[in-house]
């Protein structure tokens, strides 16, 4: 991980370089014009919070069962992560929503599991932070329950009948106007790689911490 | 085996809460005044405001079901007890089962007096398809109690405890509550909606099975030092 770190890091520079040009450059769609084209980082956005919210979950069952300091490390980094992604998105969302429904926030299937999703992983930090001792193992267990409702955030929109668009808009996408698919994957590409950079950062911070935590405790004894 | 370990847990409980009825009386008190305090946002003029009612209901069996959970792990570390539970010879899930069993029946006692009482003060025709809202009621209970039990259990050796439950608990169980007010307002508007009822039980009988699989998956781990 930490040998990648640097060769990642540039990527993730080069594709966020290039993602506002690809942008600007792909044609209007035909009833939103401009407003739609927070749609290629809104879609990365939430395609970096699945990652991250399947990381977090995966790490916390290796955690619980086998007690894996390092993968600890990986749910804690990948819970912040989900929290910062999760906002990014949601204020997204809200920006894109005012201009295309007339409001900023509707309570609606999606968008309110979303924010159920951001309250799981802020209650997680929570309990990390105020838990006292074994609180990393309360925190899994949450890790673990969040990871287990984000299949339902996301067909949520196929179910109810909401104003946010079904999960088949990525497929008609495809079909209608292939430049404006491809895009929209190059941005979720660069938000990945992004999410594995800043994850690949976290992890080695936690790593460190831990490491001066048995410092001082070896110092006191 | 499994089953029978479940029932002892059980019955113990039930038996503890028999003589004392502490929790039972407690959440239910805490219930009616949680109508009371709604009764203050929901009603003008009079008239309680219309769709009010599974919204209310929903949120005072929540509110009480969190202090009963609080309450029946209380006792157990109280009582110094939990320990001596879990180094009984029988399998964790069992115990897990039985506790949450208990937990169930509990916040179900407590739904028998709160629903006509809703019923009665937010003039809402809560029994107008009664199999369909017992369903409703049930599958949220469990949804609802198989985490809050496992969380509650696994709080119980944090200082911090008594914050922490809802904390966790609520964000969780936010599917379960949506599908349980959405499926009883289709129940009591005029005329009710069995098919739109139907599929918010479906949907919560998924929730239930993920919930309880991840419960009694975990509570072992968890509950190990």
């Amino acid at each position: 991980m930490r040998k990648l770190f640097l060769p990642l890091a540039a990527v993730a520079a080069a594709m966020f370089a290039y993602a506002p040009v690809g942008i600007a450059k792909v044609p209007y769609e035909s009833t939103m014009l401009l407003v739609q084209k927070i749609f290629y980082f809104h879609f990365a956005t939430w395609m970096a919070v699945t990652a991250s919210v399947l990381v977090c979950g995966v790490a916390s069952a290796i955690y619980l069962f086998k007690g894996t300091a390092a993968a600890d490390h990986y749910a804690v980094a990948s819970a912040e992560l989900t929290t910062v992604f999760c906002t990014f998105g949601l204020v997204s969302g809200s920006l894109w929503g005012r201009k295309a429904w007339g409001v900023w926030w509707q309570w609606d299937a999606r968008l309110t599991m979303a924010f159920m999703l951001e309250m799981v992983f802020l209650g997680y930090l929570l309990v990390r932070k105020y838990g006292g001792p074994g609180a990393e193992k309360l925190a899994a267990a949450m890790g673990i329950f969040g990871a287990a409702t984000a299949p339902f955030i996301y067909k949520s929109v196929d179910w109810w009948r909401t104003v946010h668009p079904q999960t088949t808009v990525m497929k008609t996408l495809g079909d209608k106007f292939p430049a404006a698919w491809n895009l929209v994957w190059f941005c979720s590409a660069a938000f990945l790689v992004l999410f594995v950079v800043l994850l690949a950062a976290r992890v080695q911070l936690e790593q460190l911490r831990a490491e001066l935590d048995r410092a001082y405790l070896a110092a006191e004894e | 085996m499994f089953l029978k370990v479940a029932i002892l847990v059980l019955k113990k409980d039930l038996a503890i809460e028999a003589r004392s009825r502490e929790i039972l009386y407690t959440t239910l008190f805490f219930a009616i005044s949680c109508l009371l305090i709604f009764s203050v946002a929901f009603v003008k003029e009079g008239v309680p405001a219309e769709d009010a009612a599974s919204g209310i209901l929903w949120i005072a069996l929540t509110f009480s079901g969190t202090l009963a959970l609080g309450r029946t792990f209380e006792r157990e570390r109280y009582g110094e007890t939990l320990r001596a539970l879990l180094m009984a010879p029988a399998s964790r899930p069992a115990i897990y089962v039985g506790k949450l069993l208990g937990m169930v029946l509990l916040m179900l006692a407590t739904e028998a007096v709160l629903l006509p009482l809703v019923s009665f003060l937010f003039r809402a025709p809560l029994f107008a398809r009664p199999l369909l809202l017992a369903a409703l009621l049930v599958l949220g209970t469990v949804g609802f109690a198989s985490v809050g039990t496992l969380f509650a259990a696994m709080l119980v050796r944090t200082r911090t405890r008594d914050v922490l439950l809802p904390i966790l608990l609520y964000p969780i169980t936010v599917p379960v509550i949506i599908a349980g007010v959405r499926g009883t307002s289709a129940l009591v508007q005029a005329p009710p909606d069995e098919a739109v009822a139907t599929l918010w039980i479906g949907l919560l009988t998924g929730f239930d099975v993920v919930f309880v699989t991840l419960a009694l998956w975990t509570f072992e781990p968890l509950m190990t030092e």
